[in-house]
Parts: C-alpha cells; sequence; structure tokens
C-alpha cells in the first residue's frame, strides 16, 4: 500500500508522515463514524423540533423571539473558525513550525467563545422574553436542540485547549496529529449541524 | 420515616426507602418477598467481597480481569453479567407466573405497584442487561479471532462500554436495596413515568440505567464495525467472512443508528422529569406520541440487534455439526443486510392502535410481513445445510433444531400481529407476550446458550458436559412451550397483559399451565449451572487445548483453546472462505511460522473501571437528587477521559521468544494429540485435534 493512498475520508497524512498515515485510517474513520451516530441524534432533535413547532401553548412563538441579526452574525463566526481551523490542519499536515498551528488554534478556540457569547446574549434575551424551556412544548424542543449544539461548542472548545497543552507536552506525535485531525472533523461538524439549525430553526421562524 | 434524612447529603433518601424497614412496619408477604431479594443482594454482594480478599484475589482480579483490554477477557466479563442478570430475571419471571396463577379471583400475594416493578425490571434486565451483554460478550470474543486480529479497533472505549454496562446493571440492583424501581414498564412511556403521576425515584433508576446501556451499545456497535471493515487478516475480504462475523456486523450497524433514538428518548425524558421541560407531559404541548415513535424507532431494530447474532451463531453451530458448508452463504449474507435495513420501516406497528390512519397502518403492515421473508429465506438454508449432511444432535445442535421450528411459529404469530385489523382484536393482551417470548426465547436466548456450549471449550479449554447441557436444553424447551402457548389462548380469550390479578376463573387452568412451565424454566437455569459445576470439576478429562474440538470451519478454531492473549502468533493470511477447514483436509494447518516476531499488545489501563465507577455513581446521584454525587462523578470522568489522553506509554512487547515458546508448546500438545471422528466428538477422547478424513 503506497502512502498516498486515500486512507479515510477528508483530510490524509499521505505524503508528508506515511507512519502515522496508515495508523490513523481506522481512528479516522471510526470517529466519521462515531460523528454519523451524532448526526442521528441531531437529526431526532431536529424531528422533535418539527413536530413540537405548533405546540406553543399560548406563550411566545418564533417570530416573536428570534432574531436574525445575532443569529446571522453567530453563523458567520462559527464559519469562519471552520476556515482557520482548517489553517491549522493544513500547517499540521506540513509540519509547519508548532507557533503557526498554535496560532491558527488560537484563534479558532477565540472565535468559539465569541460564538457562545452571543448564543449566551441570545438565549438570556428569549428567557427576559418569557421565553423559557419550561413554558411550552414548543420552547422544551428549541431548548432541547440548540443548547445541545452549543455544548457540543463547549466541548469542542475544551478539547482546542487540550490539544494546545499536548502541542506544547509532545509536540507533533502521532497521536497529536490524529487527535488534531478528529477534532478538525468534529468542528466542521459543528458547522454543518449549526447550518441546519440557522436554517431550519431561525430563518423558518422568522418568515411571516 | 417518610420525611429526607440529611437531605444535602443523602438527596431524598428517607429510612422508607429500605425495604427492610418497610417490611418491619408492613411484614406482608408482599413486603417480605421485597426485603428478601434487597436482602440477596446485599448478602450476596458481601459474600462476593469476602471471598475475593479471603482468598487473597484482589491484585489478581485488578490486573487480570478488571483493568484488561484484552477483548476475550472483556467478553467473558460481559457474558459473567449477562448471566447473573439472567438469573434475577428468571426467577421474577416465576415470581409474575405464581401471583398471576394464585391471583384468580383473588388479589394473590404480589401488590400492584410490586407486580408492575417486578415486568418493569424483568422487562429492562432481559433485554439491556442479558441480551445486550451475552451478545456483546460473544461479539467481542469472537469477532477478532474470526477475522484474524489481535484485538478490536479501539480497546479502551472496548472497555469503557463493558464498564458503563457495569454501572447500569448496578443501578437495576440497587434499585432492588434502596428506593423502587419504575412501575412504567421496559417502554417506559410516559406521561406514566412523568413526574406528575410518578414523582419517586423509579423512573429515574430506569431512564439512567438504560441510557448507560444504551450509551454502552452505541460505543460498542462503531467499535465492532471499524473492527470488521479495518481489521481483517490478509485475504479475508467481506465475502470470505464467517456467517457470525457478518451478523456482528449487521448488528454493529443497527446499534450505531438505532441506540440514538432511545438515548433522545430517555435524556428528553429527563428533561421532563429534572428541569421540567414539556416534551411528553400532558399540559403545555407535551406530546406522547412523540415518545412512542423515538422509542420504538430504537425498539423494532432491537429486536433484531438482539436475534441477528444468534442467527449467525446458528450457522456456524449448523454447519458445523452437519460437516457441511452453509448452504447458500451468500443469500444468508444478502437476508441479514435485507433484514438490517428493513428493521428500520417498521416501527409502527408496536402502535397500530393509537390512532393514526388506516392507510398508514396498512403501509406498515406490509412492511412487517415482508420482513419475514428474508428471515423465512434463512431457516430455508439452515434446512438444506442439514440435507444429507454428517448431522450430530449435540447440545447446540438440538437448540438450533427447537430454534427452527419454535421460530417459525412464533413468526407465524408475528404475522397475526402485522395485520393491523387483528392486531386491534389482540393488542396489549398476553397473545403479544406469548409472540415476542416466542421470537426472543429461541430466537435470542437459545442462540446465545448454543453459542455458550459451542464456544466454551474455545474460551476456557475443556468441554461442558454433554448430558446436563441436554437436560437444561430439553428443560429449557418443554418449559417454553408449556409457559408461553398457553399465554396465546389466554391473550386471545382476553386477557390483558401486566395484569397483576385475575376476574376470570376460565383462566385458571391455562394460568397453572404457565406456571408450571415457567418452574421447568427455573429447572433449566439451575441445570445450566450444574453443567457448569460438573464441567469444571471434570475439566481435566475433557480438556481440549488443542483448539478444534468440533472440527471447525473459522479461523477461532485454528489457534489453542484458551487462545495465547495474541491471539495468533503468526497473522494468518487466508484465500478462501472456510481456510482452516480446508488446511486441514489439504494442507498442514499446524505447521509452525518460518519466523516469531515482537508482538505490541495494550498494556493495562485503569480508566475504563474508573470512568465507570463513576458514572455509576453519578447516575445514583441523579436518581437520588445527591446533586453533590452527580457532579463529583462527572468530574471525575471528564478528568480521566482527559488523563488518558496524555498516557504515551500505553503498549508493551511480548518478545519473539516469549511467542514463540507459547507457539512452540501448543504445536507440540498439537502433535501429541489423538485426533477424533465425529461419532465420538462428546466423549473424553475428544483433545481438540480432529480426525480428517478427505
Ligand atoms: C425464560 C423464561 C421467561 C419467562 C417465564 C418470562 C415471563 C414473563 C412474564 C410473566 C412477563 C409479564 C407478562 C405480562 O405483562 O403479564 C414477561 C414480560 C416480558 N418479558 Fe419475559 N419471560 C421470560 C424470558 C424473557 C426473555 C428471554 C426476554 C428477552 C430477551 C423477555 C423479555 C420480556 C419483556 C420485554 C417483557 C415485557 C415487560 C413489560 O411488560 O414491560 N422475557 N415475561
Ligand atoms: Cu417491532
Amino acid at each position: 500500500m503506497s502512502a498516498s493512498e486515500t486512507k479515510h475520508a477528508g483530510l490524509n497524512l499521505g505524503g508528508t508522515d506515511a507512519k502515522t498515515h496508515a495508523e490513523a485510517e481506522h481512528a479516522i474513520f471510526g470517529f466519521w463514524i462515531f460523528l454519523m451516530s451524532d448526526a442521528v441524534i441531531f437529526a431526532l432533535l431536529f424531528a422533535t423540533y418539527g413536530v413540537m413547532l405548533p405546540a406553543t401553548a399560548g406563550g411566545p412563538t418564533p417570530t416573536s423571539v428570534f432574531k436574525i441579526g445575532p443569529t446571522f452574525a453567530e453563523t458567520l463566526l462559527l464559519l469562519t473558525s471552520s476556515l482557520t481551523y482548517g489553517m491549522a490542519s493544513v500547517a499540521m499536515k506540513h509540519g509547519s513550525p508548532l507557533g503557526g498551528i498554535h496560532r491558527w488554534l488560537a484563534v479558532t478556540l477565540l472565535l468559539g467563545l465569541i460564538f457562545l457569547a452571543f448564543e449566551w446574549h441570545d438565549f438570556s434575551d428569549m428567557f427576559a422574553q418569557g421565553a423559557y424551556p419550561t413554558r411550552s412544548g414548543f420552547l422544551s424542543a428549541f431548548f432541547g436542540l440548540v443548547p445541545l449544539h452549543g455544548l457540543h461548542v463547549i466541548a469542542g472548545i475544551v478539547w482546542i485547549l487540550v490539544m494546545m497543552v499536548q502541542l506544547r507536552v509532545f509536540g507533533l506525535d502521532a497521536r497529536v496529529k490524529i487527535n488534531l485531525l478528529r477534532l478538525g472533523l468534529f468542528w466542521h461538524f459543528l458547522d454543518i449541524v449549526w447550518i441546519a439549525i440557522f436554517s431550519t430553526v431561525y430563518l423558518p421562524g422568522l418568515l411571516p | 420515616m417518610t420525611d429526607p434524612v440529611w437531605p444535602m447529603l443523602l438527596g431524598r433518601f428517607t429510612w422508607d426507602s429500605l425495604p427492610f424497614v418497610r417490611a418491619w412496619h408492613n411484614p406482608t408477604t408482599n413486603e417480605l418477598i421485597a426485603a428478601a431479594a434487597g436482602g440477596i443482594v446485599v448478602v450476596s454482594g458481601i459474600a462476593v467481597l469476602v471471598l475475593i480478599t479471603v482468598l487473597r484475589r484482589w491484585r489478581w482480579l485488578w490486573t487480570e480481569w478488571l483493568t484488561s483490554l484484552d477483548h476475550k477477557k472483556i467478553g467473558i466479563l460481559y457474558i459473567v453479567i449477562a448471566l447473573v442478570m439472567l438469573a434475577r430475571a428468571l426467577v421474577e419471571a416465576n415470581l409474575m407466573r405464581l401471583q398471576q396463577a394464585v391471583a384468580v379471583g383473588n388479589p394473590g400475594f404480589v401488590a400492584p405497584e410490586h407486580f408492575a416493578e417486578l415486568f418493569s425490571t424483568h422487562g429492562s434486565i432481559m433485554i439491556f442487561f442479558m441480551a445486550m451483554p451475552f451478545l456483546t460478550g460473544l461479539i467481542n470474543y469472537l469477532v477478532p479471532l474470526q477475522i484474524g486480529a489481535r484485538d478490536v479497533a479501539f480497546p479502551v472505549l472496548n472497555a469503557i462500554s463493558l464498564w458503563l454496562t457495569a454501572a447500569g446493571a448496578a443501578l437495576m440492583m440497587a434499585s432492588l436495596v434502596i428506593g423502587r424501581f419504575s412501575t412504567g414498564g421496559w417502554s417506559g412511556y410516559p406521561p406514566f413515568t412523568e413526574i406528575g403521576f410518578n414523582p419517586g425515584v423509579g423512573p429515574d433508576y430506569w431512564i439512567w440505567a438504560v441510557t448507560l446501556g444504551s450509551l454502552a451499545s452505541t460505543m460498542t456497535g462503531i467499535n465492532i464495525a471499524v473492527t470488521i471493515y479495518k481489521m481483517r487478516c490478509p485475504g479475508m475480504k467481506l465475502m470470505r467472512m464467517p456467517l457470525f462475523t457478518w451478523t456482528s456486523l449487521c448488528t454493529a450497524i443497527l446499534m450505531i443508528f438505532a441506540m440514538p433514538p432511545l438515548t433522545v428518548a430517555t435524556a428528553l425524558l429527563a428533561l421532563d422529569r429534572y428541569l421540567g421541560f414539556h416534551f411528553f407531559t400532558n399540559a403545555l404541548g407535551g406530546n406522547m406520541m412523540h415518545y412512542a415513535n423515538l422509542f420504538w424507532m430504537f425498539g423494532h431494530p432491537e429486536v433484531y440487534i438482539v436475534i441477528l447474532p444468534a442467527f449467525g451463531i446458528y450457522s456456524e453451530v449448523v454447519s458445523t455439526f452437519s460437516s457441511k458448508e452453509l448452504y447458500g452463504y451468500k443469500s444468508l449474507v444478502i437476508a441479514t443486510m435485507a433484514i438490517a435495513v428493513l428493521s428500520f420501516t417498521v416501527w409502527l406497528h408496536h402502535f397500530f392502535t393509537m390512532g393514526q390512519s388506516a392507510s398508514i397502518n396498512a403501509a406498515f403492515g406490509i412492511a412487517t410481513m415482508a420482513i419475514g421473508v428474508p428471515t423465512g429465506v434463512k431457516i430455508y438454508n439452515w434446512i438444506w445445510t442439514m440435507f444429507r449432511g454428517e448431522v450430530r444432535f449435540t447440545t447446540p445442535m438440538i437448540y438450533a433444531l427447537a430454534f427452527m421450528m419454535t421460530f417459525v411459529l412464533g413468526g407465524l404469530t408475528g404475522i397475526i400481529l402485522a395485520f393491523p385489523p387483528l392486531d386491534y382484536i389482540v393488542h396489549n393482551t398476553l397473545f403479544l407476550v406469548a409472540h415476542f417470548h416466542n421470537m426472543l426465547i429461541p430466537g435470542t436466548l437459545y442462540g446465545l446458550l448454543a453459542a455458550y456450549t459451542f464456544w466454551f471449550p474455545k474460551v476456557f479449554g475443556y468441554r461442558l458436559d454433554e448430558r446436563w447441557g441436554r437436560i437444561s436444553c430439553l428443560c429449557w424447551i418443554v418449559g417454553f412451550y408449556l409457559a408461553f402457548m398457553p399465554l396465546y389462548v389466554l391473550g386471545a380469550s382476553g386477557m390483558a397483559r401486566r395484569t397483576q390479578a385475575v376476574m376470570e376463573t376460565a383462566y385458571r387452568p391455562w394460568l397453572y399451565m404457565a406456571e408450571a412451565g415457567a418452574l421447568i424454566l427455573l429447572c433449566a437455569f439451575a441445570a445450566l449451572i450444574v453443567q457448569l459445576w460438573v464441567s469444571i470439576r471434570r475439566r481435566g478429562a475433557n480438556d481440549v487445548f488443542v483448539g478444534d474440538p468440533w472440527d471447525g470451519r473459522a479461523l477461532e478454531w485454528s489457534v489453542s483453546a484458551p487462545p495465547p492473549e495474541f491471539n495468533f502468533a503468526r497473522l494468518p493470511h487466508v484465500d478462501q472462505a472456510h481456510w482452516f477447514y480446508d488446511a486441514k483436509r489439504k494442507y498442514a494447518p499446524y505447521a509452525p511460522p518460518i519466523a516469531y516476531h515482537d508482538i505490541w499488545m495494550l498494556r493495562n489501563s485503569a480508566v475504563a473501571p474508573v470512568i465507570g465507577i463513576a458514572s455509576g455513581a453519578a447516575t445514583f446521584g441523579l436518581v437520588w437528587h445527591m446533586w453533590w454525587l452527580a457532579i463529583f462523578g462527572l468530574i471525575v470522568i471528564f478528568a480521566a477521559v482527559v488523563a488518558r489522553s496524555f498516557v504515551r506509554d500505553t503498549h508493551r512487547v511480548i518478545p519473539a521468544s516469549e511467542v514463540a515458546r507459547i507457539d512452540e508448546s501448543w504445536r507440540e500438545a498439537t502433535a501429541r494429540a489423538q485426533p477424533v471422528p465425529r461419532e465420538i466428538e462428546t466423549s473424553p477422547a475428544n483433545q481438540g485435534l480432529a480426525l480428517v478424513r478427505s
């Protein structure tokens, strides 16, 4: 088997690090499958949201509580963070100095934190308007879905922190590289889920 | 007695939570039974701890078993959990049968609430903590051996799955000693299980035990699928895999897709109960139908998760004990895949009566009937495999034959239930209970027991006693028919399931018959224990260290019994489906490798037991509202995961000389052994070397 062969979907290490490339095969493939399973969870929560959408029980409705401005900003933040993570991955693959990888990871981390701050602000706004999860089936479904994505972002941020420490401690050893690849898949996956949230929760909710 | 004790520390614990206290204050038979059950858990728990201490086995237990990442040991531990839980669930089943037999025209001796706990724990345990761990254990043990690998793809994750399952099982056991279990059945339907109707700890026990099992199974599914896709030995193409590996792959795929709906269902129910959300409540827009959909989107694939591995087991057993290649291997693979896909399209048949339109019911009814087709294909495959084969009626083979007859019967009643107008008549009656036991007992339990008998010599190096095996097998068969055929009659004449007392005296004879059957089933389990005891005592005479007692086909039979920890001194290269079977006939399957190499294996790790214990503690804290414990448990889990990611010294090497020593001593034993002809394979003459007539 040649080192340049594609072992799994996504960014491969073939061509720059043949040994890790071989090890990455089942690690990354397994992570894809995990993401698939996680995607099923989100899919079901989207379905739940669809089912519960009319169940507003006389309380707040999508139009009355959603805001396009901040959610659009959140979308841009998260998409940009995916780009910066991509830069980190490329730097990692081509063996740039560790400082470069660190910087890109730090930017991604920062964008993630700003995203969370925005989201936190959205939720407290909704709370202030009496839109809390115990109010109706619709709001339960909303708060079952969107904050779960937020929790994933928090997990991703913690993971980035751990990886930054590991880069310091171990440098770019095989496990750090593989975990950076996995983290990348995770981070891009959160983007995709967010796009689904933006386009099936927020946008239709704002249509008259 | 009903005031919380130190609520900051013990949450909602009251003295009344202890069955012993309840029995002291109110010594009815009902309470005494509960206290006795709790007592048995406490006493046997203490007995095990004392025994380990007296025998000074703690270190051994910790290093050889609890922290081991060897897929074979993890597999065995799964099966130990399953057998313990099987014993409990069987006793509960007997208690229910006895109560119904006694309570015709009177309240009997088990109170309604307690009866409801019994069917809830029995059902939840049988599915989540008997069938699932048992089959997961078998898959764990066998799949790497069958595909020529040294371990699964993610050994640490594998150990974590085991420990989460153990934590769930421990929670089930804890519910006998502290508090009460749910009364909501194994399906836990809201709004009955919502806080409004059930404020106690019962539904919370159910939620967290099932959630732990569900997460563990999701992770197992990922692990097994990756193992099978990525770790096969050279030459082991997909269409050369043994059928058990194929069914394991399909089960793994089903786990990956079908466990998340369960996790979502229990998590949303937990949000309702803990944080006052309104997913499934009656008020403010909750929608319990949505729960029914989520639950059965898991629930139907689940029946195939537990049945497909048994299909694989029967395939191996039937072809081995007929000394014939499996008839229609390809069609069996296709049928298995077809079942796996179709299993996601039929979930609605669990609630035909819940008010959707007739055309929706019709569509799902037809889909349900369609799933019988691939299953029927398989039955023919097994029959044709036996045709003109050298059939031997060993214990696993008897299980397989009993399965074929009985399963077809259950399938026929399934067709009745798949027909919505008929389902309306027997829905929620004992007819349904008879039907699903008619599928699950032959379809899962017999398969698991056949596998236990078939592969025991591989795992422990000696054969199980054949006579006690047959006695047990016979009891499982007779007991099943006696216990469940009457339920078809009772159900068709209108007796509802989950009934604590019966007013209709005409039911009495049938209930007696079912009770007799349940007792025979209990005897079957006892015979299994006796068999184990007898076999351990006579293990010298039944030794099969050479490793191939049944003239097996797949790669697991090509190594010693028990296999060395590295499985294969040299990874096999295969060029056809029955490489080992053929090698025995054509070349020298026991020829030593040209050279031995160092083998890298994983070091032990404490991370899985730590995560398991912490998650058990955290969920126990959640059940009892001991928030400090829940938070502490979660922090420990998090810390353990992060700490593990910093461990770099994960492997140790087994030097080539050591590999050579182990391998050569086995090959010498092989050379010394007397080959055994098939006719006397269950006698002590069987030393694990097959006599081959080519
Ligand atoms: C082997 C002997 C067994 C006996 C005597 C037995 C007996 C019973 C009885 C009496 C009930 C309650 C029926 C009612 O609702 O009135 C029941 C329910 C149930 N059993 Fe079994 N059972 C056995 C084995 C199994 C096995 C092997 C499984 C699964 C692998 C299983 C799964 C269930 C489930 C899921 C329920 C439904 C619980 C509920 O209503 O929520 N049982 N069984
Ligand atoms: Cu079903």
